[in-house]
């Protein structure tokens, strides 16, 4: 059973054509519109790479289906900073040397962004809490907790 | 000032974080097919009979291809040394020996295709008896390759004279170094395309020459025949070397179809057949006197090598090389088997043979001081080899370069606060406090390009004044791009963002020998750094022409990136000026060999607590000193060991790759297997040290692995020593709630 349907994706429209209705939202992101910054590294939601927001909350796209996602707002890694810049996030993650294979950065991202927007002054425990979702094999976390703490200080300033 | 060693950002970083990274499954490639593995279900079984006629049947299937099909002659084992009866064949001919060897194709239109279409292909079989247990592999009762007549693929042994008859104290240990995935993010992937004379395949790998020199062997090509180009890797920690039979495969079928062809596994298939790593039993004994001076060291290991005579059979030449590790004992011996098993096969894993012979000694000579009733530390400062004795070659043949170990020890202790420690232990075990604390510590040497090999670098000047880096190494998240630009740039004056970095395509870089064994920076760095130096020298020639002086008097003023007459700044001329109106080219390349490998060395302390009513262990600090030579940036460093920690600390604490009796494996995805998370680690504390060594021009050693071989062991020696006040006297890793509550309920019912 194929469909058209349309996604709102970083606030523009996008058809979906001649699509299986079950796919996922990372597939259809990654390969019918051309948005590859979420990664798949499990297709089962034990990873977080694949973290998108969906009406404002970080979810994992490997596990939402895509023709469900029409009345949403989804918002990707692509569009958080559509002129090309970085946000605040994305340059503490390179001030602190968050970053090894870039796999699961852009996931991180999302993740850490969500967790900011909803709580500013987060906890060590509610850090980790929020990033236990998003798996980094390079990392040790011990650079994106840092790169966390940095975008808390400067926002907080 | 000199930007070496300073804390310089990556340049790699800004692709990753908007999420524009190349790696494999981003690549578009128009018209390709899809390949789906068919694996077999059981772990040691014939193949009667394999039936695809459904398979065949549906939407967007082109082919499905057996055994027959595929005239590729199997491959022999990974190392010479090992016996060549062991071979593998690509695609299962009779007999299928793991669960995950493959024993159809299926090509299809796209992906969901190939992946519905396996699911219907319907393969006969006739169980053969199963052998998971290494031991029992040992015993030679059920042979996986009968006509080798052995299960055992390689051993080392030396002769056994008794070097313990005049020991004092003898203690002895069973230790299971337990088998775990590398698990990289990414996934395995390649892509491949073969235009009627050429293959290029792009591959998901840690070294593009190794993978074209595997691809071509196999596929019966030259190499020029063969171009293989890494894009962005997501991680790789060993596992990545060399080549699968999957990528083969997708080579293969590229030049039997003449059409693009691609494959990128799902997580439970890189669980069930990308290589794991360690899987040793070690038994070890330790003697010496009671006053705590060892005198005989004495390991015995078997090494699962899985079904096949991969790169895990070879380990135990490493545990081997490494075992007597920071200590002056004048006997060591070492016995190891490799046998082969039915599970996955394994190969080499964040340090590859060198955190086993680590995590041995650490872990027995926590015992030995236990048994002599002499603290940890003071154990370990009785027996270490001393500054002066470098370079050493040790009882095992290795050449160690220089140490300092008791430094590292005492600066480790010292950050750790240790007395205090003990005494906040102390406390905890008299009031009965139900969360106990645990020390641990592990003092290491490890060997970094273990095999002492040397690699290739390349600077070329533009027209523009820039420079463009060729590297033989390859980076794969450990930041090459910014550490090598750093080079050139502190030598050259050329700012970091007019320095290219190209690697990972045999095409445009002439050789090269990969990253792995925490080889880069010493051998490929050092090879970058010659050719710069050997670039400056043309220059210096050409600018002596220019301003009519001779050569040595002319300089490098590496502010300005411009050359001058010593002692008088101007005239000068920038790189772009020497560049101008000149054809030829401004470049040079370096082949450069090592004096030999070095050997990174530090102490790591772990302070864990242990909740002793449910056995669940929380790790409360890490302090590591690691002692990786001369550092150039450690930011870079920093996120090395990090890694290296938390991969350290997960094999200590909460990961295993398990199989049941029949040769299933239980673990075969993230909700099974225990991948550690952000939840379980603490922040790690660092101790600076830095023993340049004298085996490179750049005094560096490698970094990459130190932080997995010093954690596991400090992490298991922290929750036994937790514990050793109850009677335990050891605990099988991973040291998981379960495993931990009852080792305490058998040493309580005693
Ligand atoms: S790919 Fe979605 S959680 Fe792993
Ligand atoms: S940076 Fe490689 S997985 Fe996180």
């Amino acid at each position: 059973m194929n469909e058209i349907y349309t996604l709102k994706i970083n606030g523009t429209e996008h058809q979906v054509k001649d699509a299986w209705v079950g796919e996922s939202l990372l597939y259809v992101l990654r390969e019918r519109l051309g948005l590859p910054g979420a990664k798949g590294a499990c297709e089962q939601g034990e990873c977080g790479s694949c973290t998108v927001f969906l009406d404002g909350s970080a979810v994992c796209s490997c596990l939402v289906l895509a023709a469900s996602a029409t009345e949403s707002d989804i918002a990707t890694v692509e569009g958080l900073q559509p002129d090309g810049s970085l946000t605040d996030v994305q340059q503490a993650f390179i001030d602190e040397g968050a970053v090894q294979c870039g796999f699961c950065t852009p996931g991180l991202v999302m993740a850490v962004h969500h967790l900011l927007d909803e709580n500013p002054s987060p906890s060590e425990l509610e850090v980790k809490e929020a990033l236990s979702g998003n798996i980094c094999r390079c990392t040790g976390y011990g650079r994106i907790f840092a790169a966390v703490d940095k975008v808390i200080a400067d926002r907080n300033k | 000032m000199s930007i070496l060693g300073t804390r310089v950002v990556r340049i790699e970083d800004p692709r990753f974080l908007k999420g524009e990274g190349t790696y494999i499954a981003n690549l578009e490639v128009p018209g390709a097919v899809h390949l789906t593995f068919v694996r077999s279900q059981m772990a040691h079984a014939k193949i009667l009979n394999i039936d695809a006629s459904e398979a065949l049947s549906m939407p967007g299937i082109k082919a499905v291809w057996t055994s027959a099909d595929v005239d590729l002659a199997p491959a022999p084992p990974a190392n010479p040394m090992m016996n060549k009866a062991f071979t593998y064949p690509f695609v299962v001919t009779e007999v299928a020996r793991f669960v995950g060897d493959i024993v159809a194709i299926v090509v299809s239109d796209t992906k969901t295709q190939g992946v519905d279409a396996a699911e219907t292909v319907i393969v006969d079989y006739d169980p053969l008896p199963v052998v998971v247990d290494i031991d029992q592999a040992f015993r030679n009762e059920v042979l996986l390759h009968p006509n080798a007549g052995t299960n055992v693929v390689i051993t080392f042994a030396a002769e056994k004279p008794d070097i313990f008859a005049d020991c004092e104290v003898v203690v002895d240990l069973t230790i299971e170094n337990q088998r775990v995935a590398p698990a990289p993010m990414e996934v395995r992937a390649c892509v491949a395309q073969w235009d009627g004379q050429r293959l290029t395949q792009w591959a998901c790998s840690q070294g593009a020459h190794g993978a074209r020199d595997g691809i071509a062997q196999a596929l019966g090509l030259e190499g020029s025949q063969v171009r293989v180009i890494t894009p962005d890797v997501g991680g790789g920690f060993g596992a990545k070397s060399g080549v699968y039979a999957e990528e083969i495969l997708v080579g293969w079928a590229a030049r039997k179809l003449g059409q693009p062809v691609r494959w990128t596994e799902s997580r439970t298939e890189n669980m069930l057949s990308m290589g794991h790593g360690r899987a040793q039993r070690q038994r070890t004994k330790m003697g010496g006197t009671k006053d705590g001076k060892i005198t005989a060291y004495r390991i015995e290991l078997l090494q699962d090598a899985g079904a096949y005579a991969k790169a895990g059979a070879i380990l135990p030449y490493m545990t081997r090389l490494m075992a007597g590790g920071v200590y002056d004992i004048p006997h060591v011996q070492f016995e190891s088997h490799s046998v082969v098993t039915n599970t996955t096969p394994t190969v080499a894993y964040r340090g590859a043979g060198r955190p086993e012979a680590t995590a041995a000694i650490e872990r027995t000579i926590d015992e030995f001081a236990r048994v002599c009733g002499i603290d940890p530390a003071e154990i370990r400062k009785k027996n270490f080899l001393k500054p002066d004795v470098f370079p050493l070659t040790t009882v095992m043949g290795a050449k160690y370069d220089s140490g300092e170990y008791e430094a590292a020890l005492d600066k480790a202790l010292t950050a750790a606060g240790y007395t205090q420690l003990r005494e906040e232990q102390q406390r905890r075990r008299a009031s009965g406090d139900p969360i106990q604390l645990g020390i641990g510590i592990a003092s290491y040497v490890e060997t970094t390009n273990p095999m002492g090999s040397g690699d290739y670098g390349a600077v070329e000047i533009k027209a523009d004044g820039g420079a463009v880096i060729r590297t033989g190494s390859s980076s794969h998240g450990q930041g090459h791009h910014t550490a090598w630009a750093m080079l050139v740039s502190e030598a050259t004056g050329i700012p970091m963002d007019k320095i290219e970095f190209h690697f990972g395509d045999t095409d445009d870089v002439e050789r090269g020998g990969g990253t792995g064994g925490s080889r880069s920076l010493q051998v490929g760095g050092s090879a970058v750094k010659l050719a710069t130096d050997a670039v400056i020298e043309k220059a210096r020639e050409r600018v002596a022409d220019l301003l009519e002086a001779a050569v040595e008097d002319i300089v490098i003023d590496t502010v300005r990136g411009a050359f001058h007459v010593a002692g008088s700044p101007a005239p000068a001329r920038t790189w772009a000026e020497i560049m101008t109106g000149i054809e030829v080219p401004l470049e040079a390349e370096v082949d450069y060999v090592p004096e030999g490998s070095t050997f990174p060395f530090g102490t790591h302390v772990c302070v864990v607590e242990v909740d002793t009513e449910t056995g669940s262990v929380a790790v409360v600090r890490h302090i590591a000193c690691d002692d990786a030579g001369t550092i150039i940036n450690p930011l870079i460093v920093d996120g090395q060991v990090h890694g290296g920690i938390a991969q350290g600390v997960a094999q200590a604490l909460l990961e295993v790759v398990a199989f049941d009796p029949d040769g299933n494996p239980i673990t075969s995805n993230f909700a099974d297997y225990g991948i550690i998370s952000a939840a379980e680690l603490p922040s790690f504390e660092r101790v600076p040290m830095e023993t340049p060594t004298p085996r490179n021009p750049l005094g560096a050693k490698g970094i990459g692995e130190a932080g997995t071989i010093g954690a596991t062991p400090a992490v298991h020696n922290a929750v036994v020593d937790a514990v050793s006040h109850l009677g335990v006297t050891h605990i099988d890793m991973p040291c998981t709630s379960i495993n931990v509550w009852n080792a305490i309920q058998i040493a309580t019912a005693k």
